[in-house]
């Protein structure tokens, strides 16, 4: 039970046990463990960042559908704006169609009335004509009464 | 357990020669050949283990064994963070090597009292104490290295000159209380490797002693007292090997500290 010999030989053992702990055991594992807390936080960081990434992307992506939604509907409006325009458009120019084709109409009428009106009074000029002259049973120099038919004339115009 | 030779010398017989070591040499030359064997096989057993991982350490997933080191590697770094704030890179080597050395010594005493000694019998051993813990010289032998490192850090990290003043005028600060200043310190300081070896080597001892004792009961009576004690006694290698560690700890940072 006594102290002795034994003591010092258990102080060398334990030096020995505690140096090669040192140098060969606690470095490495500790190492280890470090390295691999860090690779945790590292991973976790990584992770954060990436699901903050993938909620920017889903905003940018909602930003982008509904801004294409907005263009798309605006072209919607924009086309039927345009098709609005056009129907309107053709109705004027068929209006217009149809005014100038009623004036031309018109103005072959009136042209025709006109030329039927000169063929009558050429015709009620000849009449006229024949019907004095055998009324007077003489001829009328034409050229010398020129003036005064052409004059009669135009009063039946 | 008791064998029949045992049964022939008394059971004073039996406990005196469980508690013999197996020893060689006189006087102080006297050495113990089952503690520094025992302590040297636990202790290799423990590098062996503690090397082997260590080879393999990866950052990456790590296997069983690795994972079972790492957890004492970080339980023991938790206990040293929270005590020592300084920067020694001693103090966690040392703090496991005390865990893992004292819980083996300890564990020895779980192996059933006779198996031990009986299979030494055969091999021509007549004495032998298996467990180091129950040897003042293996605990004396912990607590004076760890003694030794408290004066060494105190006088590397203080320096001689502050040293001596925190002995001569620590506690009372003043010139007339230098004596009972310094008889005081003494005591503090030597308490602290007597009270390390003893309280180790006394709650081992007792309870290998509690051991030998139910070994000499009738051998239906062996179990019903043995589990109990042994479920108990794994506790108590535990702590006695955690208080060890966390006392070391505790005086080295104190070693380190300055007033």
């Amino acid at each position: 039970m006594s102290i002795n010999a034994t003591l010092i030989g258990q102080m060398i053992t334990f030096a020995l046990l505690v140096w090669f702990t040192m140098k060969y055991i606690w470095p490495p594992l500790f190492d280890s463990l470090e390295e691999r807390r860090k690779k945790i936080a590292d991973g976790l960081a990584a992770a954060e960042k990436g699901q903050e990434n993938m909620h920017l992307a889903e905003k940018k992506a909602k930003n982008v559908i509904k801004e294409a939604k907005e263009q798309s509907s605006e072209i919607v409006n924009q086309a039927q704006k345009r098709a609005n325009e056009l129907i309107e458009e053709s109705k004027d120019t068929a209006k217009k169609e149809g005014e100038r084709m009623i004036l031309a109409a018109k103005a072959q009428i009136e042209q025709e009335i006109q030329q039927a009106r000169e063929s009558l009074r050429q015709e009620v000029a000849a009449l006229a004509f024949s019907a004095a002259e055998q009324i007077l049973g003489a001829e009328i120099d034409k050229a010398k009464h020129r003036d005064i038919i052409s004059k009669v004339s135009n009063q039946l115009g | 357990m008791a064998t029949e030779a045992h049964a022939a010398e008394g059971a004073t017989g039996y406990i005196i020669h469980h508690l013999t070591p197996l020893h060689v040499g006189e006087g102080f030359w006297t050495l113990h050949l089952d503690t520094l064997f025992f302590s040297a096989v636990l202790g290799g057993l423990f590098v062996w283990f503690f090397k082997t991982a260590a080879e393999k350490a990866t950052s990456d997933v790590p296997n069983l064994l690795q994972s079972f080191v790492e957890m004492l590697i970080e339980f023991v770094d938790t206990q040293v963070k929270d005590s020592f704030h300084g920067h020694n890179k001693l103090i966690a080597p040392l703090a496991l090597t005390i865990f893992c050395w004292v819980f083996l010594w300890n564990f020895m005493d779980l192996f059933p009292v006779d198996i031990l000694p009986l299979i030494g019998s055969m091999m021509g051993i007549d004495y032998l104490r298996v467990v180091p813990s129950t040897d003042l010289n293996a605990t004396f032998a912990l607590s004076i290295t760890v003694f030794c490192l408290i004066i060494f850090y105190s006088l590397k990290v203080k320096g001689p000159i502050h040293f001596a003043k925190e002995l001569l005028l620590h506690p009372f600060n003043h010139w007339a209380l230098i004596p009972f200043n310094l008889l005081l310190n003494f005591v503090e300081y030597l308490a602290k490797p007597i009270s390390l070896a003893l309280r180790l080597f006394g709650n081992l001892y007792a309870g290998e002693l509690i051991f030998i004792l139910i070994a000499l009961l009738p051998w239906y009576m062996q179990p019903v007292l043995s589990f109990p004690w042994a479920i108990f006694h794994i506790l108590i290698i535990t702590l006695q090997a955690f208080i060890f560690m966390v006392l070391t700890i505790v005086y080295l940072s104190m070693a380190h500290e300055d007033h």
